[in-house]
């Protein structure tokens, strides 16, 4: 099962390598980990999004919350919640790519953020499976490069992690 | 009044009421020794290997339940105690080691003598810390010593660059300390543990099994009123050895690996098990996928909460400090239990397991290394403190050594530490002075910290060192005999010290004993004649004694192999 972890953490030096040493000490999976502090600067929000059954996230909770720095722990997934992952893509754009590239941005409510006479960046916002999808959708030997910030989510509603 | 941060930290462990500090100096931490120096609350004693420190503090700690501190230099003086420090966090001893670092300025610089202690050292700690500036520097002890002694207790880091030493400030410690990410949990809940009452009353074949948390926690006691007003047998882990009276008839040994018939059988076929601070590791209770029938039920009590259903699925956890929730039980159990109420059918069983009288053994022509341990518990009245290294003889002292009080079986369960014994002796004794200390080892254990022996002679210390020498790496070799159909791959120790030479040439008494006979009026002469002196004792045993019962690697609990089969 896909889960995604908020975690609440001191914002010290070394805490992120503490969870990242935790994942692999242990073998557990990171797709993603995206790290920034929050309207608290002493405190920074991580989002980690793994992979296992029901026992082993149990563990990776339970082993989170033993690390001296966390403040808080929550799988974002087991409730309603927002997901979205950013990214930018570098796309060839010559000829009658060009307008293919600009209409496919478009279809996917993508922002064109970089233009040159034979690229273009876009700048695009969702859910990873949207993101997945439109790159399936373009033709791979168009793709110059890709960056992806990794998941971040928040719970909807009243759902809310804070000290 | 302005203090430097080396007398900050000296200041610091005169506030934490820190009696010794187990160390080794080095250009990092000089002012931090030059500080020492100029007082004398807190004592410090130089051992010959950074390792040994660690060692000496753990044990320190293991045998007085106070926090254990050593303190050593940046580079090579961190890296030698990395064993040391996984050593206490595998067994989860609160320690706080001191470690000193290069001036701020030059780290990540590859200066002479740096390494990344934190990082190093991370997987292996409870927590840990940088202290870059000297106003942090009583806050973050502070902070270490809080750590490493509540919730799950650990061994705690505290990396302090040499210039950060040398800095001055208003000193300050806090009283107390309140950290918004770490508050452990102490007391249980009181539905689960009505739950588990509950259960323990409608057992049929009821077992107890207790681990080291019921040690660290202090929960000898409760432990022990509780077991004899149900009247349910009790198994202990090696961790847990002392937390429940050996001689009682209600114990059935220890369990797991080298565990005893009954205390296996029971364990395996329980249908109530009450797990106390235990954590049903792979050397407890074998292959999980072979462990237990699908109706047993299974209550565990642990301050950790990640130690519960980590490997085998618990129906009655309970997070918590294991004597404050054993009290809440006794209440509960004081208030309405009927003992008795049918598990007389499973004692019957029991004893019938009792009968195959697993740990027997033949004592002819060469000295058996049971027989040294039983004539060890006899000369020393059951009361000493044991230490031990890793291997045969660390079992058969477990198995032979019937330890009634807690905090007396000083050994590495988790990690598994070869040359812990020696220093754990010097632990144990500047923590109990006057206690008689028996340090039960191999001649291939010994020589991973023979160094200390110096030590020793330095501040007096009168282990008993029992070596049981059979010229062998006797575990790895009883492996070897088993299951490598006896291809002994680099497991004979040869070139051998001449024992009793190398203890006198430290200023030691040295004793070789070879035949079964000397075995009782050496280990009296030893114990009395030589009470003040450091006595290594030589056994020359059978080369080829193995520790049954055995529980072979991935197998079951019911899975043994006793003496009587081969």
């Amino acid at each position: 099962m896909r889960h995604i972890i908020s975690i609440l953490i001191e914002n010290e030096a070394g805490a992120l390598s503490r969870v990242a040493g935790l994942f692999s000490a242990r073998g557990y999976n990171i797709e993603s980990l995206t790290v920034a502090p929050t309207e608290d600067p002493s405190l920074s929000r991580m989002t980690i999004l793994t992979w296992g059954s029901d026992d082993v996230l149990e563990q990776i909770t339970k082993q989170l919350n033993k690390l001296v720095d966390i403040v808080k722990v929550v799988d974002l997934s087991e409730a309603a919640h927002v997901e979205r992952e950013l990214m930018l893509i570098k796309v060839r754009a010559t000829g009658k790519d060009r307008e293919e590239m600009k209409r496919m941005a478009d279809i996917f409510r993508g922002r064109i953020v970089d233009v040159t006479e034979s690229t273009y960046v876009i700048e695009l916002t969702g859910a990873s499976s949207k993101l997945d999808s439109f790159i399936a959708a373009l033709d791979g030997g168009l793709i110059l490069e890709t960056v992806r910030t990794g998941v971040c989510g928040i719970g909807r509603g009243d759902r809310i992690l804070k000290v | 009044m302005m203090i430097s941060g080396a007398e900050i930290v000296v200041r610091c462990l005169q506030e934490e009421k820190v009696d010794y500090v187990f160390g080794y100096p080095g250009g990092s931490v000089l002012h931090i020794y030059d500080a020492l120096f100029k007082q004398d609350e807190v004592k410090h004693i130089l051992v010959r290997h950074e390792q040994a420190a660690v060692h000496a503090a753990d044990a320190f700690s293991r045998s007085s339940q106070k926090v254990g501190v050593a303190l050593v230099t940046s580079g090579p003086g961190v890296t030698n105690t990395v064993t040391g420090i996984a050593t206490a966090y595998m067994d989860s001893v609160p320690l706080v080691v001191i470690t000193g670092q290069v001036p701020t300025a030059y780290i990540g610089q590859d200066a002479f003598q740096e390494c990344d202690t934190v990082g190093i050292t991370r997987p292996c700690v409870k927590h840990n810390f940088l202290v870059k500036d000297v106003r942090e520097l009583a806050l973050t002890l502070k902070k270490a010593f809080h750590i490493a002694a509540t919730g799950r207790p650990g061994p705690v880091v505290v990396d302090i660059p040499k210039d950060v030493t040398a800095q001055v400030c208003e000193f300050d410690y806090p009283k107390s300390i309140q950290m918004r990410s770490y508050n452990p949990v102490v007391k249980g809940h009181l539905g689960q543990i009505k739950k588990a009452v509950q259960l323990l009353q409608e057992a049929k074949r009821p077992i107890i099994y207790a681990g080291g948390g019921a040690i660290l926690s202090d929960a000898a006691p409760q432990l022990t009123e509780l077991a004899r007003k149900v009247k349910f047998p009790v198994t202990n882990t090696l961790m847990g050895l002392g937390s429940f009276p050996a001689s009682d008839p209600l114990f059935v040994g220890m369990l797991g690996m080298h565990g005893t018939y009954e205390a296996n059988n029971a364990m395996h076929y329980a249908d109530v098990i009450l797990a106390v601070g235990a954590r049903f590791d792979d050397r407890v209770i074998g292959n999980p996928e072979h462990f237990g029938g699908e109706q047993r039920r299974i209550i565990h009590i642990d301050i950790d909460p990640s130690s519960i259903s980590k490997r085998v699925k618990v129906d009655v956890p309970i997070v918590g400090n294991v004597a404050d929730v054993l009290d809440e039980m006794i209440k509960l159990v004081e208030a309405g239990f009927r003992a008795d109420a049918g598990v007389g059918d499973w004692w019957k069983q029991i004893e019938e397991w009792r009968g195959r009288d697993c740990l027997r053994y033949r004592q002819e022509q060469y000295i058996m290394p049971q027989f040294v341990m039983e004539k060890l518990y006899e000369v020393t009245g059951g009361d000493a403190f044991v230490t031990s290294d890793v291997g045969q003889h660390q079992m058969f002292a477990a198995q032979y050594y019937k330890f009634d009080k807690p905090r007396r079986w000083i050994n590495s369960g988790g990690l598994g530490t070869m040359g812990v014994g020696l220093p754990y002796g010097m632990g144990v004794l500047m923590a109990n002075p006057g206690a008689t200390v028996a340090c039960v080892t191999g001649e291939a254990s010994i020589q991973m910290c023979i160094q200390e022996l110096s030590t020793c002679k330095q501040y007096g210390l009168p282990v008993k060192i029992i070596n049981l020498n059979n010229g062998m790496l006797g575990m790895v070799r009883q492996w070897q005999e088993m299951f490598y159909s006896k291809r002994y791959s680099e497991s004979y120790v040869t070139s051998l010290p001449d024992f009793v030479k190398l203890a006198e040439s430290y200023g030691h008494v040295g004793m070789k004993i070879e035949k079964p006979e000397d075995v009782e009026p050496a280990l009296r002469k030893a114990f009395t004649e030589h009470k003040d002196d450091l006595v290594f004792l030589d056994f020359i045993i059978d080369p080829e004694a193995n520790v049954f019962p055995m529980v072979a690697a991935g197998k079951g609990l019911t899975e043994m192999i006793l003496a009587e089969d081969l």
